[in-house]
C-alpha cells in the first residue's frame, strides 16, 4: 500500500501561451489520492477547465510556476501524448471533429499507442472489437459509431458520449472530465454519468470540472472544492457542491471578499 | 523584345529540330496520321510555348521547360527496376509498359482481354482499325486546345489504345505505365492515349507516370471517348522524378447516360501542369474529378479543370485536394461551363488545401460561366494549417506528434484516396504520404480502409 498521492498540485501558476498572455491559475494547490473522486466546481472564468487542460499537457497554456507530481514524477516534463500514455485522460469539454478518420481505427492507435508505451504487444482488430463491444453497451452505443468519422456531425450529446466511452476503452489511471454535462439533456446525462461513476476503482481517481452539481448526484464525490479566480478558494465534501445548487456562486464571492 | 522573340525561336527549334528527325525515322504512317502530325507541329511552330501573359498560364511559368534543349527519348534497356516497383501484376487485366515514350513488348503483359477488348499500341491498333482511329485520334484533344497538345501531336506513333465495345465490362484494371529512365541528356517523350467505350461498355484506366532521377520531360496527352451508357473508372497517377516536367491534357467526352470518374494524383515532378476537360455532351451524362496533390520542397503544381455541360440533366462532382509542404505551390483553377440550353445541370466543386508549412502557397480559383438559368451551381475552397486542436486532441489519446500530424495528413486526403477502387493505386499513394512523414513502420496509417471493413463485418 503506498501512501504517495496520485496527483500533487502545489502552487501552480499558468497563463495563456502568448505574448502578453492573461494569467488564469494564480497558485493552485490540490492532492487526489488514488479511490478518491474530486469535484471542481466554479462559474465560468474561475480556471476550472484551464486546470484540467494544463494537466492534460496542453500547449495553448504555459504554466509559469509551481509544480506536479503524478505517480511520483514530474508532470511537467512531459508531453501531452507521455502523459495519455501514463493514464492521464481528458474527457473534452468541446470533443474536437476529425473527418476522415474513423472512431475505431483512432481508438485502436490510441490503445496501442499506449500498450507500446507499457511494452505490451498491439492489439488487432478482432481483440480490440471485442474490448470495446461491451464498453458500447455500458453507453448505449450504436456500434455504427465506430465505423463513423470521429465526431463528425455528431450531436452535443454524442460527442459527450463518445468522450466517456473512450474514457472506458482506455481505462486511464486520472481521468479529467472538463464540463461533461453540458449539452446533455437529461437522459444522455444519467447514461453519462453513470458509465463514468462505473470506472471508479481504488487504483484510480476521477476529477470532475463542474458548473452544476447534478452531474455528482451519478458520480458522487469525496471531495469539493471550489474555485474562483485561479485559485481553490474551498474544500468540502458534498454539501458544498448541493449548497452550489440551491444558493448559485453569489456567496462564494461575498466569502472570497471577506476572506480577501 | 527582339531577344525574346529570339528566345522563342530558339524554343521552338528544339521541337521542330526533333520533328525532322522524328519524322524520317517514324517510318510508314497512313496518310491522315501523317497529316495529324503535321497539323500539331505546324501549329506548334506557329503559337509556340504559352507565356504568363496569358490568363491560363499565369501562375505556371512553362519558360524552364522552353530554354531547355530536349532530345527526343529512345529506349535504352533500362527502366527494369521501375517496372519492379510499379507494376501491378497479376492485378491487372492487362498491362502496357513504355519506356522513354516507347512501347516495350517485352515488359508488357497484354492478357487475355475478352470478346473484341484491345488494349495494346498504336501500330497494332493501325492495323486492326485504322478506319476507327482515323475518325478518333485528335478529334477530342484539338491541336488548337493549347501548345503541349499540338507539339504532343507532332509526335504521335508508340501510343496506347484502348478499345472496349458495346456492352462489355471489364473488372480489372488496364494498366498503362508510362516510364522515364535516367538519361545523359535531357530528354522528352510525348505519351499519346486514346481509349474508346462503346456503347454500356464499362472498365477501368490506370495511367502512371514515373520516374527515377534526373531531369526530363513528359508530355502527355489523354483522349477519351464514353458512348452512351458507357462508364469509366480512370485513375492518373503522376509520380515523376523531382527534377522532371510534367504537363499533361486529358479530354474526355460522355454520350448519353454515360458515367466518368477520374481520381488524379500529383505527387512527383518539380513542375507539372495538368488540364483535365469533360465534356458532357449527352443528357444524364455524370462526370467526377476528384483530385490529390501532395508536394513539398520547390515542387510546383498546377490543375486546370473544366466541366462542360454541354446537354442538359447531367451532374458533375468535382473535389480537389492540396497537401502542400516546404515551399511548394498548387494552383487549382475549376471551371464549370452550363452552355444554354444545359438546364437542370447540377454540379458541385470543392478545392481544399492543408498546408503543412508556412511557405507553401495555394491558389484556387473557381469560375462558373453559365448560360442556363435552371441550373445548380456550387463551389467552395479554402485552405489553412493543420489544425492544432485536433492533433492535440489525439496526442491527448496518446497518438504521438508526428503520427498525430501524419493522421491528420492521412485523413485530409482520405475524401479522395477511399474512393479510388483501384486497391494498388490506393495503396501507393497511402505508402507514400507515410514515407513523406518520415514515419517508422507500425505508425504507418495504411489499412484504414480494411480496418473499417473488418469492424462493419463483426
Amino acid at each position: 500500500m503506498t501512501t504517495q498521492p496520485l496527483l500533487e498540485i502545489k502552487d501552480l501558476y499558468a497563463r495563456v501561451a502568448a505574448p502578453g498572455g492573461r494569467e488564469i491559475l494564480k497558485g493552485v494547490n490540490l492532492t487526489i489520492n488514488a479511490g478518491e473522486v474530486h469535484a471542481i466546481m466554479g462559474k465560468n472564468g474561475s480556471g476550472k477547465s484551464t486546470l484540467a487542460q494544463v494537466l492534460a499537457g496542453r500547449e495553448a497554456y504555459e504554466v509559469t510556476g509551481g509544480s506536479v507530481r503524478y505517480k511520483g514524477q514530474d508532470l511537467l516534463e512531459l508531453s501531452a501524448e507521455e502523459r495519455a500514455r501514463e493514464g492521464i485522460f481528458l474527457a473534452f469539454q468541446y470533443p474536437v471533429e476529425i473527418p476522415g478518420v474513423s472512431t475505431s481505427y483512432f481508438l485502436k492507435a490510441a490503445v496501442n499507442a499506449v500498450r507500446k508505451h507499457r511494452g505490451e504487444p498491439d492489439l488487432q482488430t478482432k481483440d480490440f472489437i471485442n474490448l470495446v463491444k461491451d464498453k458500447m453497451k455500458l453507453l448505449h452505443m450504436d456500434p455504427s459509431f465506430m465505423n463513423r468519422a470521429i465526431n463528425e456531425g455528431f450531436s452535443g450529446g454524442e460527442k459527450k458520449r463518445n468522450e466517456i466511452f473512450q474514457m472506458a476503452v482506455m481505462n486511464p489511471t486520472l481521468a479529467l472530465m472538463d464540463e461533461t454535462d453540458s449539452g446533455l439533456d437529461v437522459d444522455a446525462l444519467k447514461t453519462v454519468a453513470e458509465g463514468a461513476a462505473s470506472l471508479r476503482r481504488d487504483d484510480n481517481a476521477i476529477l470532475v470540472v463542474t458548473h452544476y452539481e447534478r452531474l455528482l448526484q451519478y458520480i458522487v464525490p469525496d471531495i469539493v472544492h471550489i474555485m474562483l479566480d485561479g485559485k481553490i478558494l474551498m474544500t468540502g465534501d458534498k454539501a458544498l457542491a448541493a449548497k452550489v445548487d440551491t444558493q448559485g456562486y453569489d456567496w462564494v464571492d461575498r466569502q472570497a471578499r471577506q476572506v480577501g | 523584345m527582339k531577344g525574346q522573340v529570339m528566345t522563342q525561336l530558339a524554343d521552338k527549334n528544339t521541337h521542330l529540330s526533333n520533328f525532322s528527325q522524328f519524322d524520317q525515322s517514324a517510318g510508314h504512317a497512313p496518310a491522315w496520321l501523317d497529316s495529324l502530325r503535321r497539323s500539331g507541329i505546324d501549329r506548334f511552330e506557329q503559337v509556340g510555348f504559352p507565356s504568363t501573359r496569358e490568363e491560363r498560364w499565369r501562375y505556371t511559368n512553362v519558360a524552364p521547360i522552353a530554354r531547355m534543349p530536349f532530345k527526343l527519348a529512345h529506349y535504352d534497356g533500362q527502366g527494369t527496376d521501375l517496372l519492379d516497383r510499379y507494376s501491378f501484376g497479376d492485378d491487372a487485366a492487362s498491362e502496357l509498359v513504355f519506356v522513354n515514350g516507347h512501347f516495350v513488348q517485352q515488359l508488357s503483359k497484354l492478357g487475355r482481354l475478352s470478346r473484341g477488348v484491345f488494349a495494346g499500341h498504336l501500330p497494332d491498333a493501325l492495323d486492326s482499325r485504322s478506319a476507327q482511329l482515323e475518325g478518333s485520334l485528335g478529334r477530342l484533344a484539338n491541336v488548337e486546345a493549347n501548345p503541349f497538345v499540338a507539339l504532343n501531336t507532332g509526335f504521335i506513333r508508340d501510343g496506347a489504345v484502348i478499345h472496349i465495345p458495346r456492352n462489355v465490362e471489364i473488372e480489372q484494371p488496364i494498366h498503362l505505365l508510362f516510364i522515364s529512365t535516367t538519361s545523359r541528356e535531357p530528354a522528352v517523350s510525348h505519351p499519346r492515349v486514346l481509349i474508346m467505350l462503346e456503347e454500356g461498355a464499362s472498365g477501368t484506366v490506370v495511367e502512371s507516370y514515373v520516374g527515377g532521377r534526373g531531369l526530363y520531360f513528359t508530355n502527355a496527352v489523354t483522349e477519351i471517348s464514353l458512348e452512351d451508357r458507357a462508364q469509366l473508372d480512370h485513375c492518373k497517377l503522376q509520380q515523376e522524378s523531382g527534377e522532371a516536367f510534367h504537363v499533361s491534357t486529358t479530354q474526355i467526352r460522355l454520350g448519353a447516360d454515360a458515367r466518368y470518374v477520374s481520381h488524379a494524383a500529383t505527387l512527383g515532378a518539380k513542375l507539372s501542369r495538368n488540364d483535365l476537360n469533360a465534356v458532357m455532351a449527352g443528357q444524364h451524362a455524370d462526370a467526377t474529378l476528384n483530385g490529390l496533390v501532395f508536394i513539398g520542397g520547390e515542387q510546383h503544381c498546377d490543375n486546370h479543370t473544366i466541366l462542360d455541360h454541354a446537354e442538359p440533366n447531367c451532374p458533375s462532382h468535382e473535389l480537389y485536394k492540396h497537401v502542400l509542404d516546404g515551399k511548394s505551390s498548387g494552383v487549382f483553377k475549376g471551371k464549370i461551363l452550363v452552355r444554354s440550353g444545359a438546364q437542370k445541370t447540377d454540379s458541385k466543386q470543392t478545392s481544399k488545401a492543408l498546408l503543412l508549412s508556412d511557405d507553401a502557397v495555394m491558389n484556387s480559383m473557381p469560375a462558373l460561366e453559365i448560360y442556363a438559368d435552371d441550373v445548380k451551381c456550387t463551389h467552395g475552397s479554402s485552405s489553412g494549417p493543420v489544425d492544432e486542436e485536433q492533433v492535440f486532441y489525439l496526442r491527448q489519446r496518446g497518438v504521438g506528434l508526428e503520427a498525430a500530424r501524419h493522421l491528420m495528413t492521412y485523413a485530409f486526403a482520405a475524401d479522395i484516396t477511399r474512393r479510388i477502387k483501384v486497391e494498388r493505386v490506393r495503396r501507393r499513394l497511402e505508402e507514400y504520404m507515410a514515407l513523406q512523414h518520415g514515419l517508422p513502420l507500425d505508425l504507418r496509417i495504411n489499412d484504414l480502409a480494411s480496418h473499417d471493413e473488418a469492424v462493419k463485418q463483426l
